[in-house]
């Protein structure tokens, strides 16, 4: 059964929208009615349905109507005209008691700026939306621990969001949705706020979490990456209207208009199949001053065999092996710059994934991306680069 | 007659506001005295109770109660100015009379806080509320006291009551105004997921609005003890006792010792007060 009926969904912004209504069937442009009648044009007659378990993915540029698009859905935003159904009830004909109900616990939502409350402790943000429920505080603190538990916050719980960096914030935000186990996830560009690197770790935690899960996921982003990284489907929206819905293979291969193909142009490949596009943020590194002891422990913690050697301006020196290390420690010889090798392979960041692979090939440790200044950006494993050149060649047929 | 001519104002008529007015004072003093006269007899008992306790007690207990609390609410060194400032007061033969005073205020700020803050509310939710209340606020604060001190009197004659009215009313505003001003600075992502999760509006106020804008609206409510403070000569020449009376008798007497001792009691109380009250709103900033 389908999960999210969207049905000929209209949104005016302004006093006046009945004449903007008129002239949008008349077929005239946000542009034009914006001119005329100083009403603007979120939304443009979008319908579509979502179907239980897929992972939806709307995108667009700035200002094209996803945020109301997402709004609408559970009438954050008030449609102007149209019909929303979750679950076969109807969304925009439900008084306000019922409203809540469907947001307490049909759905939750997860911000492109976190929107954490800063008063509140992590575990306290994450029960928020419990306590909303009126669940009695153990068990809402029990299930919003389990949620962050999944989200890999574990020992956060007494923090206060300042007191974490934006990927671990957004951890939080995400865990607060997920605490009141909702049918459907609505995440609006819920990672474009973050760098690069600790973006793609949180797209590859939604994708494994959603295997788990199996929720309804209705996505949000502006960039095509991301929407053909995590989608089932994809919409791409422009000027309020939906261009086309389909497969990222649809939308890559048989874009439906000039925009969508230029979107699509726009993804750059050459980009996605760089060794920054695939490159990781080493989890963990070690410096000449760390004794072995200290490089086998930051080993063990991350469960890793070698750990690179870097000084204090994370320029690269080496790496060391686990059971070098191990046997140094034996031996109570405290330097680490003895047992340090040297022969790692540096690539730079533009370096495409064909030589990578042909790299990594003779490596036995992971392939390290350094800058011009010798600085250590990132790290690439060889599981990874296969994933990458899967994705190359559906790209290429 | 040529004046009349070249200044044609003189030809109208006086507007009758003054007399309107007094119509309207009296009339509601004969139809509202059963009400004013019950308020008062309450607040009247209330303020005599808390004197009466204060005064009660022994002056070195509650120097010493009064510096444990600066110490908790604030630091150490803000408390050791109240045990030395208060020590100060005992020494100029003014403890009674700032006991008087301290109830007067701590009162008057009870009361401005407790319709202060549910209209500050009010204002920040409701357009139309913040459109009449506002300058309304703005007539409370520059009309000068003793305008509105004849029409007090007039409802609750002399004494504290009409005290703490008149102290209400000029110390009320910023109270309203801060607490509108806190809850509207809330940032509105966070309202609006607050809302995402089915908050009823009391929720979303007193679970996410209200925690917000606290250190705003405690900035108003220690401006609201400060200008109670800055009331109390005035409070005196309407028969509230305290500092007040001191320093109002010393200006007659042209007694400029006993007059600078019992401003600087004023003063010392307003520090205490300001640095306790300033330290709990920073407190609540943390997080
Ligand atoms: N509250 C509002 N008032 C007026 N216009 C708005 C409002 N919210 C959004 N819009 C307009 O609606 C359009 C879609 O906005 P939005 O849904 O936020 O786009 P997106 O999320 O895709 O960047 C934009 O042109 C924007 O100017
Ligand atoms: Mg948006």
């Amino acid at each position: 059964m389908s999960k999210i009926i969207i049905d000929g969904l209209t949104k005016v912004f302004g006093n006046n929208p009945a004449k903007a209504l008129q002239m949008l069937e008349q077929g005239f442009s946000k542009d034009e009615i914006l001119q005329k009648t100083g009403q603007a044009v979120g939304l443009n007659n979008v319908s579509f349905t979502i179907e239980a378990g897929e992972t939806f993915v709307v995108m667009g540029l700035s200002g094209s109507g996803k945020s109301t698009l997402i709004r609408c859905i559970n009438r954050l935003i008030e449609p102007t005209r149209g019909k929303v159904f979750v679950d076969g009830a109807e969304v925009t004909a439900m008084n306000e008691q019922e409203l809540r109900e469907f947001r307490r616990h049909k759905q939750a939502m997860v911000f492109q700026q976190f929107a954490l409350f800063p008063h509140r402790t992590v575990l306290e943000n994450a029960a928020f939306g419990l306590e909303i429920q009126d669940v009695g505080r153990p068990e809402r603190f029990e299930r919003a621990r389990e949620a962050l538990a999944l989200v890999g916050l574990t020992g956060w719980e007494d923090s206060y969001p300042h007191q974490l960096s934006g990927g671990m914030q957004q951890r939080v935000g995400l865990a607060r949705a997920l605490a009141v186990s909702p049918d459907i996830l609505l995440m609006d560009e819920a990672f474009s706020a973050l760098d690069p690197l600790i973006r793609r770790e949180m797209q590859d935690e939604l994708l494994e979490l959603q295997e788990k899960m199996n929720k309804t996921i209705f996505f949000i982003t502006h960039d095509l990456d991301e929407a053909l990284k995590i989608g089932d489907r994809v919409a791409l929206m422009k000027d309020g209207a939906v261009v086309q819905i389909g497969t990222p293979e649809e939308i890559l291969t048989h874009p439906a208009d000039e925009y969508v193909a230029r979107f699509v142009e726009d993804v750059d490949l050459s980009k996605v199949l760089t060794a920054e596009g695939v490159m990781k943020d080493p989890e963990v590194l070690a410096f000449p001053k760390d004794g072995p002891r200290v490089a086998m422990r930051k080993m063990k913690d991350k469960g890793i065999s070698s750990i690179f050697v870097v000084d204090r301006n994370r320029r690269l020196l080496g790496y060391v092996l686990m059971e070098e290390a191990a046997k140094a420690a034996d031996r109570g010889d405290p330097d680490l710059t003895k047992i340090m090798r040297t022969d790692c392979i540096k690539v730079p960041p533009e370096s495409t994934l064909n030589e990578l692979f042909e790299k990594s090939a003779t490596s036995v440790v992971p392939l390290v991306v350094v800058n011009e200044a010798g600085r250590i950006l990132g790290i690439i494993i060889r599981g990874v680069l296969l994933a990458g050149l899967v994705k190359e060649n559906y790209a290429n047929d | 007659m040529i004046e009349k001519i070249l200044n044609p104002l003189e030809y109208l008529p006086r507007l009758p506001l003054g007399e309107g007015i007094e119509v309207a004072i009296e009339w509601l003093r004969v139809h509202l005295s059963p009400v004013t006269r019950a308020l008062s007899e309450v607040m009247q008992s209330l303020i005599v109770r808390m004197t009466d306790g204060l005064i009660w007690l022994p002056p070195l207990v509650l120097i010493i109660l009064f510096s444990l609390i600066a110490w908790r609410l604030s630091n150490r060194s803000v408390a050791a100015f109240s045990f030395a400032g208060l020590i100060l007061i005992y020494n100029f033969g003014l403890w009674p009379a700032a006991m008087q005073t301290l109830s007067l205020v701590v009162l008057s700020a009870v009361v401005s806080i407790c319709i202060g803050i549910p209209m500050g509310i009010a204002g920040a939710r409701s357009e139309t509320f913040h459109r009449i209340v506002w300058p309304v606020l703005d007539l409370m604060q520059t009309l000068p006291a003793f305008v509105y001190l004849i029409p007090v009197v007039f409802f609750f004659r002399m004494g504290e009551v009409p005290a703490v009215m008149a102290t209400v009313v000029f110390a009320m505003p910023p109270v309203i105004r801060l607490t509108g001003l806190g809850i509207r600075q809330v940032p509105k992502e966070l309202v609006e997921a607050c809302g995402a999760f089915g908050t009823t509006e009391w929720q979303k106020l007193v679970k996410v609005q209200l925690p917000l804008a606290m250190p705003t609206i405690m900035a108003g409510v220690n401006q609201c003890i400060m200008l109670s403070l800055s009331m109390v000569v005035i409070a005196a020449m309407i028969g509230a006792p305290g500092l007040g009376t001191k320093v109002w008798g010393a200006i007659q007497r042209l007694n400029i010792g006993g007059g600078f001792e019992s401003g600087l009691a004023v003063v010392v109380l307003a520090i205490i007060l300001d640095r306790i009250t300033q330290n709990l709103q920073n407190k609540k900033i943390q997080g």
